[in-house]
């Protein structure tokens, strides 16, 4: 019959669901982009026109080397699902501001082909590609430990430079000494006028930034709020030197790269558990090797490490908890281990 | 205490389109309808008509071979053929074929009591299943076995009127225009189950016929408005709502004291023991935007779904794809000669721009969790996925893939496109595969060691008596 075939070929067949949120990963992608732009103007405001370059060199590097492993080994383009820029801005976000574009692209280029692509691409690194960039990075102790005062003269050279300026110590650096920052308010903490690295400064605009990543269901709060959690409990309950707990409490929270971590790499999708238990005691743990690091550890930071340490587990940590099984008793699992005892 | 379910997703819920829209009859009658003998869970029902007879509306044309119900000429007329014909499951299913006569002559009522009121457990689950009726919602599990499975186990019963499904609006427009056939029929239901509380849910985007259903309302009946979140009208779901229960893996509403009926399943009830009519019509939404004028019609059972497109003013625009039920968990239909069956709640035409198309590509999960946190059974979907493409079948029943309701919140929020209701089911197939192998071996290795059981038996008594059982126990012991 001439119109039963008409239809059977009108008509598309497919499994059901028929219809999908518009959510896909280049605009998740984009929305961590946007999250960051905040800080990163802050950081542009407080260190110059360099930051501008910088994020360009290492996020060309980033994208580039995806394009050119992906070329190479004849994959398929993957560049457009974003994820190699949001890596290379996360990498500068955490280098100072000083770094050689060398450095940085020899970083970027690390973090894309040795973290991410030799294991298989997106989706499939088992540690967060731009923190692992970094800490490679500190294999470069003079450049990566070279921190600058904010408030570097907006048209600094962009090129060469930066030899002869002077580090500043890091309001971290005063902490791992057991002492609060001199001269460094909790005001230009969360502002950003700080000693650090460019994306590390502003901790009010990570926040914002991370609020806008909650409000857009891209990150879900509860990897940044018990990481947070953690860390402000732990160093209310242990200050050092004689200071104030809240104090202590408050710089530890707003110093370093806390934020950036807790906010933007810890919740990276590919390194972190996706079952809700294992979400909790990922953060939990991170908080408590972070502070772990700080106290001590020789690098007066421990945020990167203690990511990175955590990364490791996921796979681990998405098996040890699975989500409670509809339908059955709460704690069956410890009534059996009573029964085998 | 408010209770939830975990997950679930909020789809738009484009029902604008219908759910103003007064229950309307076909502007014609069909001239054909095809009866299929599948239209229940539980074997096909075995045709008792004939090429060449006369049916009359309500005439019993195919009766149950086992777990099912039967089913009724919904026209009155002449039987043209008997044979197998297409079925919205996808494979063509034998069908009874009534030429409409269009004079609607009527079969005898197939019950016809005194007082409703009065009649026992037994008498309702008669009438129930003389008047074939099976879940409208779309499982079609038959409501008898459904009454009789909850019998003495139950204390609440509910009746299901999320319609969480976006686009379609019968089950609305029902509640709305006969709020009273769907709370009688729920009270037989009730009395028949010896209950004294009927909870009625209703998604909170239909609060006029959540006030229609009030207003109705007797003391026992509680009609209760629900969170808008899919899939609350899932079964599981809405008893986790409304009782706070969870129904055990593999278990049935029964297992935790409830029983839930579709609410226009509640309204074929009262047909059927108020009026003795059995269930020959059904309210259909025909909506999307590959419809000239979507409606909500009143149809018989066995409509072609050709007929009822042509009803709604017939197809517009570029029509990419027709689906039996909702966007969610439709079915998409190549063959629109198919008929309307008793569980079809809706017949929804999608423009090519309004049904998501086929990604392209390699779909990288990019473990992002969404489908974990959209999941109402508590299931990692993704985790289906990354063993089902490695084909490590094995590890997919450990993973509880058989609690999978196939709701799609996770395909449906799947940034990457990833179609995980498909790898689902193809999965619980090569589970149910393994599971029949492991069967199979099982009882071959049980037979193995009977046989040499028996072998050991026949043994002692030939030998001398000085050695009693023991060998035979060592060998058991062997074969096992």
């Amino acid at each position: 019959m001439n119109s039963e075939t008409e239809t059977k070929r009108r008509f598309s067949v497919a499994s059901s669901p028929h219809i999908a949120s518009p959510d896909s990963t280049p605009n998740l992608m984009l929305d961590v982009l946007i999250a960051l732009l905040p800080a990163w103007l802050v950081a542009v405001y407080f260190f110059g026109f360099r930051v501008v370059s910088l994020t360009a060199v290492t996020i060309a590097a980033a994208v580039g080397a995806e394009y050119l492993y992906r070329r190479l080994t004849k994959q398929h383009q993957t560049i457009g699902d974003l994820s190699a820029a949001v890596t290379g801005l996360l990498l500068t976000m955490c280098l100072p501001v000083e770094t050689p574009y060398w450095i940085a692209a020899l970083g970027a280029v690390f973090a894309i082909v040795v973290v991410k692509q030799l294991f298989g691409g997106l989706g499939k690194n088992f540690m967060n590609p731009a923190l692992a960039g970094r800490v490679f990075l500190f294999s470069f102790p003079a450049v990566m430990g070279k921190y600058i005062a904010p408030g570097r003269t907006f048209w600094a050279p962009i090129f060469g430079g930066g030899v002869e300026t002077v580090s500043s110590a890091t309001p971290m650096s005063y902490l791992h000494q057991g002492l609060l920052p001199e001269g460094i308010s909790l005001r230009q903490l969360l502002v950003g006028q700080q000693a650090g690295c460019l994306g590390e400064v502003a901790s009010l605009m990570l926040l914002f930034g991370g609020a806008y990543l909650v409000l857009r269901k891209v990150i879900s709060p509860r990897i940044p709020l018990c990481y947070l959690g953690t860390v402000a409990v732990l160093t209310f309950l242990f200050p050092m030197g004689g200071i104030g707990r809240m104090d202590w409490m408050l710089y530890n929270l707003f110093s370093g790269g806390l934020m950036l971590g807790a906010i933007f790499m810890a919740t990276d999708y590919v390194t972190s558990p996706v079952t809700p238990t294992g979400r909790t005691v990922y953060a939990i743990g991170c908080g408590a090797l972070t502070v772990f690091l700080r106290y001590f550890g020789t690098y007066p930071e421990g945020v990167s490490f203690a990511i990175l340490v955590m990364n490791t587990l996921v796979w681990s940590l998405d098996k040890a908890f699975p989500p409670h099984r509809f339908g059955t008793p709460w704690f069956q699992k410890k009534e059996k281990k009573e029964a085998s005892k | 205490m408010i209770h939830r379910f975990f997950g679930g997703v909020h789809p738009r819920g484009h029902k604008e389109a219908t759910e103003a829209l007064a229950v309307a009859p076909l502007p014609q009658p069909p001239e054909q309808v095809i009866l299929a003998m599948s239209q229940h869970v539980g074997p096909p029902c075995a045709p008792t008509v004939a090429v060449g007879d006369s049916v009359t509306v309500g005439q019993v044309v195919g009766e149950p071979a086992g777990l099912g119900a039967p089913i009724h000429a919904s026209v009155s007329g002449k039987v043209v053929a008997v044979e197998p014909r297409p079925h919205a499951g996808g494979s063509p299913v034998m069908s009874v074929v009534i030429e409409n006569d269009g004079q609607n002559t009527p079969a005898d009522p197939i019950f016809r009591p005194a007082q409703p009121e009065k009649l026992t457990t037994e008498q309702v689950i008669d009438i129930v299943r003389a008047a074939g009726i099976t879940g409208m919602g779309g499982a079609g599990f038959p409501t008898h076995a459904k009454l009789s499975s909850a019998l003495g186990k139950a204390d609440t019963v509910i009746l299901n009127g999320a319609e969480c499904e976006p686009y379609l609006t019968a089950d609305h427009r029902l509640m709305l225009e006969q709020p009273k056939k769907v709370i009688e029929g729920g009270r037989v239901l009730m009395r028949a189950l010896g209950l004294e509380k009927l909870v009625i849910g209703v998604e909170a985007n239909k609060l006029n016929a959540v006030d229609a259903l009030k207003a109705e309302a007797p003391a026992d009946v509680e009609v209760r408005p629900l969170r808008v979140r899919y899939p609350q009208g899932a079964e599981k779901q809405l008893i986790q709502n409304i009782t706070g229960r969870q129904v055990p893996p593999g278990g049935l509403p029964a297992n935790v004291g409830c029983a839930v009926f579709n609410v226009s399943t509640a309204a074929a009830v009262y047909d059927a023991v108020f009026d003795g009519k059995p269930l020959t019509h059904r309210i259909v939404t025909v909506t999307g935007k590959g419809v000239v004028h979507p409606a909500n019609f009143l149809v018989p059972i066995g409509t072609p779904m050709e007929f009822l497109v042509e009803a709604a003013g017939g197809l517009k625009g570029n029509p990419g794809r027709v689906l039996c039920g909702g966007p969610m968990m439709g079915i998409a239909q190549y063959d629109l000669a198919a008929p309307i069956i008793k569980g079809n709640n809706g017949l929804l035409v999608m423009s090519t721009r309004e049904y998501s198309p086929t990604p392209k590509g390699v779909l990288t999960c990019i473990h992002c969790g969404r489908c974990v946190s959209a999941c109402p059974m508590h299931l990692v979907p993704l985790t289906f996925n990354q063993r089902f493409s490695a084909g490590h079948f094995d590890q997919l029943e450990g993973l509880r893939i058989l609690d999978c309701i196939e709701c799609g919140s996770c395909a449906y929020s799947c940034p990457a496109h990833i179609p995980l209701v498909q790898v689902i089911r193809a999965g619980k197939n090569e589970v149910r595969k393994l599971q029949t192998a492991a069967k199979a071996a099982t009882e071959k290795a049980e037979a193995e060691a009977k046989a040499a059981e028996e072998a050991a038996k026949t043994e002692p008594e030939a030998s001398p008596a000085d050695v009693p059982a023991e060998p035979a126990k060592e060998e058991e012991a062997t074969a096992k």
